[in-house]
């Protein structure tokens, strides 16, 4: 059965062309969107490339009308348009799926669509919509059982339910937020069919990713941001991944020693071909094997998920390493606790800062031994020993710059910025004999990136060894003696900080390149 | 268009957690109002009535005192769960096994031991009682991820059950004339009481005592510590390589356990014998819930929300008495100020700011 309405939207998309036109956004004064201009027309692909922190996700949420520009205007086929709910968006033809989905788990698919779609009838809602579902299905020839429940699904299966639940509401044009990340092999293939087909049809798509080969393939132009800016624009078929991944990631290598030189002395940390299994039951880490030394600040550099979180998560002890091994010092730390990884000498400034690194509704000082607490010096058997806590939580502040009026001061009530300054402050002011330390300087302002860093060569001259996780290229090349380039859960080599191989970085963190 | 938006309120001071509740209290008095017109009575009368019985006369605020020494202990236990955010709706039922074991202590060796002797025992007991019943939800909920509202609720029910079948069958006592309910306990294991008044001081010295001491386990042992980080947040928790089971473990125990003490001054301090769980507690374990949110989780503050919540208790008698309503009515009143403290609750945390556009 057709229905004539949808008929006629084949040939008459509401959105010919969409443009944005000197967007700018800030957070707190600080810019996450400068000056960006961008366009997209019916029937095209467009490619979002840049790293994680580049603006990306900002810009789109600025199209689906979850933020409001600070300056700059949208213009749907010339025309100026004020977007400034999701649903105004989605009137406006314009549909997203975010990269962590939407829908609800215990509720089936059709369900689920049922739920967003506005001509959802009051009284059985499900029968009219099958029919719908079912003949855009074959129309982009997608497989889903509209009865199963969202939890008995794939990461793939769901995408394609956002993808049906925005192609519904009249999306003209989609913005897809890094859809192949949570994606198997399979799944991918799968789904650039689908956006094959919507091309096809007139429907224009924004494909958000930091992976070069992907967009390569899929999109027809590119448009690279770095640090909220965009960086330039190309036809994927005049470009190269080589120039993509420079204009990424913003400058051929640069190599900055400003360190002392150091031998390094004894090794530290032995992981042996660990794996790890990561949130969607997917493999994150396969078989990573490496040794850290005394005097030592080894990178793992890499595109955020690419496995990082997941092995910094196993070896403090909070992942579970499901094969291989890791020592310290010898003894083995495999699947101990926290505490007692805390114990042989690992401190961890994690990636989830907030999730993982504080208890919200505590005081400054309380979250200033957190880890700690169970040391002799902040307590006795039974009781904390709440003078010294506020004493080493006053150093904290003082030392690592936080800014607060006092620390009887609920730790909710700081800035980002200004809590991860005393987690920082709190992991380093140990002496960890090893410090796990993920995107440690991910968004702290200048001055106090050159602390810390200053503070992660001091841990090495002093014998200890620094395990650094970032997507901060200079970082990684100003701090690190030996860097490894992680992708999808493998090291793709690991270099002396002055090997010649690594001019490929770019290559080998989009995975196109391998030692 | 009306728009609503809710924004997280950070810096909150004193004086504006005191003002909420005192409006959130003020606002359910009000719903409270339209409930005694709707019953026909005159408000204002009723209200006041209510504090008349409870705090206005030397008997009413004898029996006010009374009535706080459970509420105190229980609410004194809840605190401590309610940190971790483990929902402990089960004090009433911790409250009875507490009975029921400090019940069986002192029947058993109440004949043979000093008072001196017997009355720590069954106070212990009674506090062992309290923990098992409230270690069980935890240990369901750790291993089996069993959620703790309905199991704790549950096992209220199947604790009064267990305590009828008691007294109508193997504990049934003798000299009941064939009523249910255990014999009265001997001498010894009977508290003594203010004279002229219904206070057993023992578990009224107890209470005030457990409040004070778990004030200082919540705000300066490790353990409390520990508690409260996970109850922020579990996933700092795990993090900082808190023992998620160890630490409930000892909260519900502890909770359970002071529950179960609350039970063991009501059977030896007022009833003197194990009776209908219904004439055991008036419901102690859920007026307890509000007499720990009103005290914001403190353990010290439960005194005077225990008092303040006793004293609904005593005036809800009295105006059965005076005023002819039934016996609800003070249920009613309680519920209803509970809804609206958390309600301020929200209020406190959150900023409300109300818009209107034309789209």
């Amino acid at each position: 059965m057709q229905i004539p309405a949808c008929r006629n939207r084949f040939f008459m998309k509401k959105i010919q062309r969409l443009e944005m036109d000197g967007i700018s956004k800030s957070f707190h004064g600080i810019p996450a969107n400068q000056d960006i201009q961008l366009s997209v027309a019916s029937g095209e692909i467009l490619g979002l490339l840049g790293e994680n922190g580049a603006g990306k996700t900002t810009l789109m949420n600025i199209l689906y009308g979850l933020y409001q520009p600070d300056a700059g205007q949208i213009k749907i086929n010339g025309q100026p348009v004020q977007l400034t709910s999701p649903l105004d968006s989605i009137l406006h033809g314009i549909g997203m799926v975010h990269q962590h989905f939407m829908l609800i788990q215990n509720h089936s698919v059709i369900e689920n669509i049922a739920l967003g779609y506005k001509d959802t009838p009051f009284f059985f809602p499900k029968i009219k919509l099958r029919e719908k579902i079912q003949q855009f299905s074959r129309q982009f020839d997608f497989t889903i059982d509209l009865n199963k429940k969202i939890w008995q699904l794939s990461a793939g299966e769901q995408q394609r339910v956002e993808i049906i639940k925005a192609l519904l509401n009249g999306a003209d044009l989609l913005i897809l937020d890094e859809p192949t990340s949570v994606l198997t092999p399979r799944e991918i293939e799968e789904l650039i069919t689908i956006l094959r087909r919507m091309k096809q049809d007139g429907h224009s798509v924004i494909f958000i990713s930091h992976k070069l080969n992907e967009i390569m393939t899929i999109c027809d132009r590119v448009t690279v941001l770095r640090k909220g800016r965009i960086v330039g624009n190309a036809d994927t078929r005049d470009t190269d991944k080589k120039t993509l991944a420079r204009m990424m990631v913003g400058r051929d290598v640069v190599f900055n020693i400003n360190k002392e030189p150091l031998t390094r002395g004894k090794p530290i940390l032995k992981a042996n071909r660990i794996h790890v299994t990561g949130d969607m039951g997917l493999p994150a880490v396969k078989a990573i094997s490496f040794d850290l030394y005394e005097n030592e600040i080894f990178g793992i550099a890499g595109v955020a998920g690419n496995g990082q979180r997941e092995l910094a998560e196993a070896i403090t002890g909070i992942r579970r390493i499901d094969q291989g091994s890791v020592t310290i010092n010898g003894k083995d730390i495999t699947n101990l606790s926290p505490r007692h990884i805390y114990d042989h000498g690992v401190s961890h400034v994690p990636e989830e800062r907030i999730r993982f690194g504080i208890a919200p509704g505590l005081f400054l000082y309380d979250n200033a031994i957190l880890k700690q607490h169970h040391l002799k010096k902040f307590s006795s058997r039974y009781f904390l020993r709440y003078n010294q806590v506020k004493t080493h939580a006053r150093n904290i502040i003082t030392e690592f710059n936080v800014a607060t009026h006092t620390i009887d001061n609920q730790i909710r009530n700081l800035s980002g910025g200004n809590i991860q300054k005393l987690i920082l402050g709190r992991e380093i002011s140990e002496q960890p004999r090893l410090l796990v330390a993920s995107h440690p300087t991910y968004g702290l302002d200048v001055g106090a990136t050159e602390f810390l860093r200053h503070h992660l060569l001091k841990l090495r001259s002093q014998g200890s060894s620094v395990l650094l996780f970032s997507e901060d290229l200079e970082e990684i090349f100003e701090l690190c003696d030996r860097i490894a380039v992680i992708f999808a859960g493998e090291f793709m080599g690991i270099f002396d900080s002055d090997d010649d191989r690594l001019c490929d970085i770019g290559l080998m963190m989009a995975g196109s390149k391998r030692f | 268009m009306i728009h609503i938006t809710s924004t997280d309120r950070y810096r909150i001071t004193r004086w504006r957690v005191v003002m909420t509740n005192v409006f959130s209290l003020a606002a359910g008095l009000v719903v409270i109002s339209v409930i005694f017109v709707i019953a026909g009575v005159n408000p204002l009368f009723a209200i006041s009535e209510i504090f008349q019985g409870s705090f206005g006369s030397v008997y009413g605020f004898k029996e006010t005192i009374t009535k706080a020494i459970p509420l105190i202990l229980i609410g004194a236990g809840l605190t401590l769960a309610f940190r971790a955010r483990f929902w402990n709706i089960g004090a009433e039922g911790q409250l009875l096994m507490g009975a029921i074991f400090a019940t069986w202590t002192g029947l058993t060796f109440g004949n043979t031991l000093p008072a001196w002797g017997i009355i720590p025992l069954m106070f212990a007991a009674g506090f062992l009682g309290g923990a098992l019943w409230g270690i069980i939800p935890a240990i369901l909920k750790i291993k089996y991820a069993i959620n703790e509202v309905i199991s704790t609720l549950m096992l209220n029910y199947i604790c009064a059950h267990i305590l009828t079948m008691l007294i109508v069958g193997p504990w049934r006592g003798g000299t009941r004339f064939g009523f249910p309910g255990t014999d009265t306990l001997p001498e010894a294991a009977i508290l003594s009481v203010i004279p002229g008044s219904r206070i057993h001081y023992v578990t009224l010295i107890l209470a005030l005592v457990c409040a004070a001491v778990l004030t200082l386990l919540i705000y300066r042992t490790r353990f409390g510590y520990e508690a409260r980080v996970v109850g922020e947040n579990p996933d700092a928790g795990k993090y900082a390589g808190i023992d998620f089971l160890k630490t409930t473990l000892i909260l519900m125990a502890v909770s359970g356990g002071l529950a179960g003490m609350a039970g063991v001054g009501e059977v030896a301090g007022i009833h003197h014998y194990l009776g209908y769980p219904d004439s055991m507690s008036s419901g102690y374990g859920f007026t307890a819930i509000i007499v720990a949110w009103l005290a914001k989780l403190n353990p010290l503050y439960t005194i005077i929300s225990g008092i303040f919540f006793a004293g609904i208790l005593v005036g809800g008698d009295a105006i059965q008495i005076s005023l002819g309503l039934p016996a609800a009515t003070v249920n009613i009143v309680n519920g209803t100020l509970l809804i609206f403290l958390i309600m301020g609750d929200y209020f406190l945390n959150h900023k409300i700011s109300i818009t209107f556009k034309t789209r």
